[in-house]
């Protein structure tokens, strides 16, 4: 029943970090397997459409990927740690074991969603995750979408939705004018960025962008009608399709928690080698620090390389990711979440979504253990992974829920350990 | 062009294209709602990547499967809870 794999390095997320690495320590001789959660590999910025139309970075890095001869395992989710190098997963095939000597932890970031009313409404999605569904097949001719929250991903958002036949009504991103017209200005030090913003900027054309500008509040009988926001120049209402709205990227850090990787101000802490403070676990990627796909590739040959033992090559990626780092550090400062965001909840609205849990509960908590214990808040099928986040922010909670198993199992699979330690 | 893929929506027969993920699927038939919240709300999917688990739906008699992490097969027999 149960599935075995043995490697020499195991490199957990398919997105551009994870392939990098995966690449680079197959190349490097050593036996390399990749796993990841999604059914195909490619990460959120690679993810391929239905029609299988990907863009040219991601198809040259997967055929590279391919050539390396690396296994690659999809639709796999590590769910907890069973012993020493030894990570468990489960998929439809069944349960998965996996044996390692090295470990990547390239488990990338989510979107940070924040609560206002009538946010759980459908047809109110994350920024990024309108895109992945459309990506999917999901229908986007004609409809009206306003795309909001902060950061680079919601112009990138709006560009493609824009190209497959939506109706931008308007991107409202959170921080004010001089801070966005400020980062604009920084592009022209990075010719590569400034290329993608050229590309995006001349695909939006006309669209609406609307800076110092947040959503409120969303209404509809059932399903999303019409969304207000707060502009410069006071309230307005769009009647729309779909709201497609994130506030920034968050690190999955729950796999490197569960190991004991050491976490520091929010972000997996790393040395030169993008080693963890666990030997032989490595991390590249958003869990470090969200940089974008510059900031994971560089990380993922460093920490690929060093995984392989080929230290001398690994090297050379440095200052690549020294770059990348860099602007790490803008992306945070111009995007960071203005205290108005922390204002928009009435009392009767939901926090946590999978158990229903209102504002004016969880503003009663002390923190987040009481909040669990009290109120079942972050204890439903996302293990707080979308209102820990929330409440982090809303609260100033340290909102950290990392046990096993570190994503929903299944019955026979968490009995499967028994089996396994009876035998 | 794609192939064309069959599927059972809540017994209703369905096609997509090939390569779709049941979310999307869901979507294209109008369904923006795919399950009911504790106290009864209509959700639907969100986050597009397995994260947030408000996309779930009975896939071949399996219970809280994502549909946002699946791709349709054909013959998929599913059930929306809204």
């Amino acid at each position: 029943m149960s599935n075995g794999h043995q490697c020499d390095v195991l490199v957990i997320g398919g997105g551009p970090a994870g392939i990098a690495a995966a690449t680079c320590a197959a190349e490097s001789g050593a036996s390399t397997l990749l796993v990841d959660d999604n059914p195909r590999l490619g990460g959120q910025i690679w993810r391929s459409t239905a029609a299988n139309d990907i863009p040219g970075q991601a198809r040259r890095w997967l055929n590279k990927f391919k050539a390396s001869g690396c296994r690659a395992l999809c639709d796999v989710h590590i769910v907890d740690c069973i012993g020493d190098k030894v990570l468990r997963g489960e998929s439809g095939r069944g349960i998965q074991t996996f044996m390692y000597s090295k470990l990547v932890l390239a488990t990338g970031a989510r979107e940070r969603l924040l609560p206002f009313p009538g946010w759980t409404l459908p047809n109110v999605f994350a920024a990024g995750g309108l895109q992945a569904l459309v990506k999917g097949g999901a229908p986007i001719q004609r409809k009206r979408v306003v795309v909001a929250g902060t950061g680079p991903l919601l112009l990138a958002v709006a560009s493609y939705l824009k190209r497959r036949g939506a109706k931008i009504l308007c991107v409202a991103e959170q921080a004010p004018w001089e801070r966005v017209a400020h980062f604009g200005v920084g592009l022209w030090s990075r010719p590569t960025k400034l290329l993608q913003a050229a590309a995006m900027g001349a695909a939006l054309g006309a669209v609406d962008f609307k800076a110092g500008c947040w959503p409120v509040a969303a209404r509809g009988d059932g399903v999303l009608r019409e969304v207000d926001f707060h502009g410069s120049g006071g309230r307005f209402t769009l009647a729309c399709d779909y709201l497609a709205c994130g506030f920034g990227l968050v690190p999955n850090l729950e796999l490197p928690r569960l190991l004991g990787s050491e976490v520091v101000n929010g972000f997996v802490a790393v040395d030169e080698w993008q080693q963890t403070s666990i030997a032989g676990v490595y991390c590249a990627g958003e869990p470090t620090g969200i940089g974008g796909v510059d900031s994971a590739l560089a990380e993922g040959h460093i920490a690929g390389l060093a995984a392989a033992g080929r230290r001398h090559q690994a090297r050379s990626f440095f200052r690549s990711r020294a770059t990348a780092r860099e602007f790490e550090e803008v992306l945070s400062a111009t995007f960071r979440l203005r205290p108005e965001l922390r204002s928009l909840c009435g009392g009767d609205t939901l926090v946590c979504r999978c158990e229903d849990v209102r504002f004016d509960r969880l503003r009663q908590m002390t923190g987040w253990r009481e909040a669990k214990l009290q109120t079942r808040c972050g204890m439903g099928s996302c293990q707080g992974r979308t209102c820990g986040t929330a409440a982090e922010f809303l609260f100033g909670w340290d909102a950290v829920h990392t046990r096993p198993p570190v994503f929903p199992a299944r019955v026979e699979t968490l009995a499967a350990d028994t089996v396994a330690s009876t035998n | 062009m794609p192939e064309s893929i069959r599927l059972i929506i809540n017994r209703e027969s369905v096609d997509v294209p090939e390569g779709t993920t049941l979310a999307a699927a869901l979507l294209r038939l109008g369904k923006a709602a795919v399950h009911r919240s504790p106290s009864g709300e209509l959700r639907g999917p969100v986050c597009g990547m397995g994260v947030c688990f408000e996309c779930r739906v009975a896939v071949n008699g399996r219970g809280h499967m994502r549909s946002c992490q699946t791709i349709c097969e054909p013959g998929m027999e599913v059930r929306t809870d809204e």
